[in-house]
């Protein structure tokens, strides 16, 4: 899914943001407009090549030689969709451990290598997919290369490695019960998508966590991690001839093998109302209110992408901040967001308020979920909602390596390398009735699931 | 927690784009304006620096800059209440700012073709911002709500906050950018307006613009608008100095959390200073990624804390902070975590890291440099960041002094920094509670 993606990324800025104490307006306002993030565009056209290679591998590159560098982006079609419950955590750890040993290298090898070119190297597991990033200067790309393909195909899971990073799992997981938002969206998960793993944490729990042992992560990695299984993107200064000679070299052993088959995963029935408490000695109510929503390739997805941005995607434009916040000043951060993956996601709304403003708040999230599902739009709100999603493409676009994962997600989810050119044609054939139609047919305001982690002494929640 | 760790380097670096040009003008009211001209996407991004922060805050009134910044998006006669956001949006981009103890940034990022909307509401709110009375008593909660969520319920940020305090007493480093709450309540829209008249004025300010662009059109639309903007003649410096610390200080915090955290901190000083070189050279060596020492010891082999970094943060105006953190691991002492900070500490301060060494975090710190090019938002801000320290030109001074630090030179810089007497030691120490959990 994308959003966890997003909102992996935001932590880390958020964590990084700590350190400077630099007071962002509004750090989130990036992660609010998920529905869209990676996915929109103008008439703005990349030029990609896109290759099918004897062993199945997908590539894409696209040409930039205004920096000495390139960015390499793949994703290999293996998640939580395809590891068994009960050792949730699987597609995580193996991600983790493809730099931490492989049959050429020792973990500290490979660290020791990557860093000292200045090049960065990284694996992580989302909601529908692995991806594996290298980031690297032009006059390193060999070496680059070399490291990036012996990570991918000869990890080798070391016993010792693999319990080093399970507890450090563990530990992570521990420490990030401090904080609030965390609580609530694991309850909300587990609430919505029951035994699907989109209910899962990414990493596990401690209890799936340690019955997962090294066999497990050989055979996920044999399975999965095949040419067939995966997307390759690259963007930088690269000429097709030296990328295909790096290919050769380097990934050129890589042999096709059967395709493994998908797991059954089912979702879970729609929900019936459901409130759930976690009580914490916080000053602020940390609120979650949502149920499913749609799946990427709902053709809904478009005019689901504007009626949400009204609703509480559009950041400073959207009704619930310009309520919640700047009529109200009852949050610095509200928001909602569609969360399409492979399968269904959630629709969620969220904010932090003090304990004490919590049903307020609450009540008026409700309130402009109803609203939106019973009046059309104005004219003014659909023609900028329009104009922001289709207008912002460019600068979503503006560096390589949003390129490169960019080609690679919409390789993933078959939009289509023309998806660029396309998107404001879909945007902006939305109409009035498309947004009350799709807020009617996608809004619950009646079955939803509300997690509250507050002060509940304080918060005395009327739901 | 390691990924952030590698990132930290990464922008602590931050410095030096290699090679991007950049065009400097100055009003005649004062303003600078530095232009860089990058062509590869139809984009560009917008700008503009006060110098003000919570460094410039009078006793009392922590938290005046952050509160000033977002009263900013409140509107003035002509575009509205509240429309600043919207109006950018609307045509396809985004804005947002931010305030740190030494200045206030204000950007968007737009389609090139359309940085004259950028221009015109800049130009408008650095002179008539309305700042309405119940605008701004609204504002106020909003920002104590992001005290709430940043600070008051995160235990390991509170933990910062109270190693800043201790660390600096006369400084108004002391205090947090966003404000102690008690002082976020009291502020007025007097106060607000006053500093506002004080250090919103083209004399005070840089614009930089990045992107898509060509200088020549931007310059005109700029001194078309803020030209006739008057300055402002007497604007007081801040006086205040650090007293020299002269023994180890110590603070604990106890709070409802899950594990011990543990920051220390040393005063040092900021760039250009001649040893800011082999300092942050020093942070790299210790913190720059998996290969470095403190993840090496502390997390890898010791298996003593969940993390570990050093973050000199040497891009300040004053003298601030050479720091550490680490989060203890699951029954784990932190006592342990501290001491094999200062066993490392020791190590690099007898024994001169090697060529090797010394050469892979130089390499680090130019790819950082070159990468960062990827971005025009990034090589505006990075001009920024040393233009409000002494000038956009020190960012090629830094590479050029990363580049002569010697192994002694590291030794040199641990042992005169990184002593007990410079110290300033926070410690987390969790409080337990039992979560209970009701349903209907």
């Amino acid at each position: 899914m994308k959003s966890n993606q997003s909102e992996a990324g935001s932590q880390k800025s958020e964590r990084i943001q700590r350190l400077f104490t630099i007071d962002f307006r509004l750090l989130t306002l990036f992660l609010l407009a998920t529905v869209y993030c990676l996915l929109t565009t103008d008439v703005f056209a990349l030029d990609v090549n896109k290759k099918l290679l004897n062993n199945g591998l997908i590539v894409l590159h696209s040409e930039k030689h205004n920096i000495p560098i390139v960015m390499v982006t793949m994703i290999v079609k293996a998640s939580p969709l395809d590891e068994p419950k009960e050792k949730a955590g699987l597609a995580n750890l193996v991600a983790e451990l493809l730099d931490e040993g492989t049959k050429n290298r020792k973990s500290s090898e490979i660290s020791e290598e990557i860093e000292f070119i200045g090049a960065s190297l990284g694996a992580s597991a989302g909601g529908d997919y692995t991806t594996i990033t290298l980031s690297v200067l032009k006059k390193d790309v060999e070496k680059g290369f070399e490291l990036f393909s012996d990570i991918v195909l000869n990890p080798v899971f070391p016993q010792e490695e693999l319990d080093r990073k399970r507890e450090l799992i563990k530990g992570s997981l521990k420490q990030r019960e401090e904080e609030p938002s965390f609580l609530a969206d694991r309850a909300f998960k587990k609430e919505i998508f029951g035994e699907h793993p989109y209910g899962r944490q990414i990493e596990g729990t401690t209890e799936t966590l340690s019955v997962i042992n090294r066999e497990d992560l050989i055979k996920f990695h044999q399975k999965y991690f095949i040419p067939n299984n995966a997307i390759l993107s690259v963007v930088g200064d690269l000429t097709p001839d030296e990328l295909n000679s790096l290919i050769k070299k380097y990934l050129g052993s890589w042999k096709i093998a059967e395709m493994p088959e998908k797991q059954i995963n089912p979702m879970p029935e729609e929900k019936t109302k459901k409130v759930i408490k976690i009580e914490k000695d916080v000053t602020q109510a940390n609120i979650i209110i949502g149920h499913l929503g749609i799946s990427r390739d709902n053709p809904d997805y478009y005019a689901v992408s504007v009626m949400n941005y009204i609703l509480g995607g559009g950041g400073f434009s959207s009704r619930l901040m310009q309520r919640i916040r700047d009529d109200m000043g009852l949050a610095y951060d509200v928001h909602s967001f569609f969360a399409p993956g492979k399968e269904k996601g959630v629709f969620q709304a969220g904010v932090q308020t003090k304990n004490e403003s919590a049903n307020t708040a609450i009540t008026e999230i409700i309130k402009q979920i109803e609203r939106i599902r019973k009046e059309e739009v104005s004219d003014i709100e659909l023609a900028d909602a329009k104009a922001y999603l289709t207008g912002s493409f460019p600068r979503r676009l503006d560096t390589n390596r949003k390129i490169a994962d960019f080609l690679a997600t919409i390789e993933f989810y078959n939009l289509g390398l023309d998806y660029a050119e396309k998107y404001p044609s879909y945007i902006n054939s939305v109409t009035k009735e498309d947004v009350l139609r799709v807020a009617k047919k996608y809004l619950a305001p009646e079955n939803f699931v509300l997690v509250v982690v507050a002060n509940q002494k304080k918060a005395e929640l009327k739901y | 927690m390691k990924k952030l760790v590698f990132l930290l380097a990464v922008i602590l670096i931050i410095p030096v784009s290699v090679n991007a040009e950049v065009k400097e003008y100055k009003l005649e009211n004062g303003l600078k304006v530095l232009i860089i001209e990058d062509h590869k996407a139809p984009i560009a991004t917008f700008q503009i620096w006060y110098r003000v922060g919570s460094r410039n805050e009078p006793v009392g009134k922590s938290g005046l800059s952050h509160l000033l910044e977002h009263m900013m998006f409140k509107g003035t006669p002509k575009s509205g209440a509240k429309a600043f956001s919207k109006i950018v949006q609307k045509n396809g981009g985004v804005d947002n700012a931010f305030t740190t103890r030494d200045y206030t940034m204000y950007y968007q990022t737009l389609a090139s073709d359309r940085m004259g909307i950028s221009i015109e509401l800049e130009a408008d709110r650095m002179q008539n911002l309305t700042l309405d009375p119940k605008e701004v008593l609204s504002e106020r909660s909003v920002v104590m709500e992001e005290r709430r969520m940043r600070y008051e319920d995160d235990p390991q940020n509170s933990l910062y906050e109270e190693v800043l305090a201790a660390a600096f007493e006369s400084h108004p480093y002391h205090w947090p950018v966003i404000g102690w709450m008690s002082d976020i309540a009291s502020i007025e829209r007097s106060d607000l307006y006053n500093h506002y008249k004080a250090y919103y004025s083209p004399d005070n300010a840089v614009i930089i613009v990045s992107g898509d662009i060509k200088a020549d059109d931007i310059i005109k639309k700029i001194k078309a608008l803020f030209g006739s903007i008057p300055a402002v003649p007497d604007r007081k410096p801040v006086t205040s100095k650090e007293n020299e610390q002269r023994g180890e200080r110590r603070v604990s915090l106890k709070r409802e959390a899950e594990l011990p955290y543990i920051i220390a901190s040393y005063h040092a000083p900021s760039f250009p200073d001649e040893d800011s070189y082999a300092l942050e050279v020093l942070g790299t060596i210790l913190s720059g990624g998996k290969s470095a020492r403190l993840y090496k010891s502390i997390v890898y082999e010791k298996k003593l804390a969940l993390y570990a970094y050093a973050d000199y943060s040497g891009l300040h105006k004053d003298p601030y902070l050479f720091s550490f953190a680490a989060t203890a691991a699951p029954g784990k002492d932190i006592k342990d975590v501290e001491n094999s900070f200062y066993d490392e500490t020791e190590k690099i301060k007898s024994t001169p890291p090697s060529e090797r060494e010394v050469q892979k975090a130089k390499n680090q710190i130019e790819a950082s440099f070159i990468m960062g090019q990827d971005s025009i938002y990034f090589q505006a801000e990075l001009a920024g960041m040393f233009e409000m320290i002494g000038g956009w030109k020190l960012k090629e001074q830094y590479l050029e002094g990363i580049r002569k630090v010697k192994p002694e030179d590291v030794s040199r810089v641990a042992k005169k920094y990184l002593n007990e007497d410079n110290r300033t030691v926070g410690i987390l120490i969790p409080t337990k509670k039992q979560g209970v959990r009701s349903e209907k």
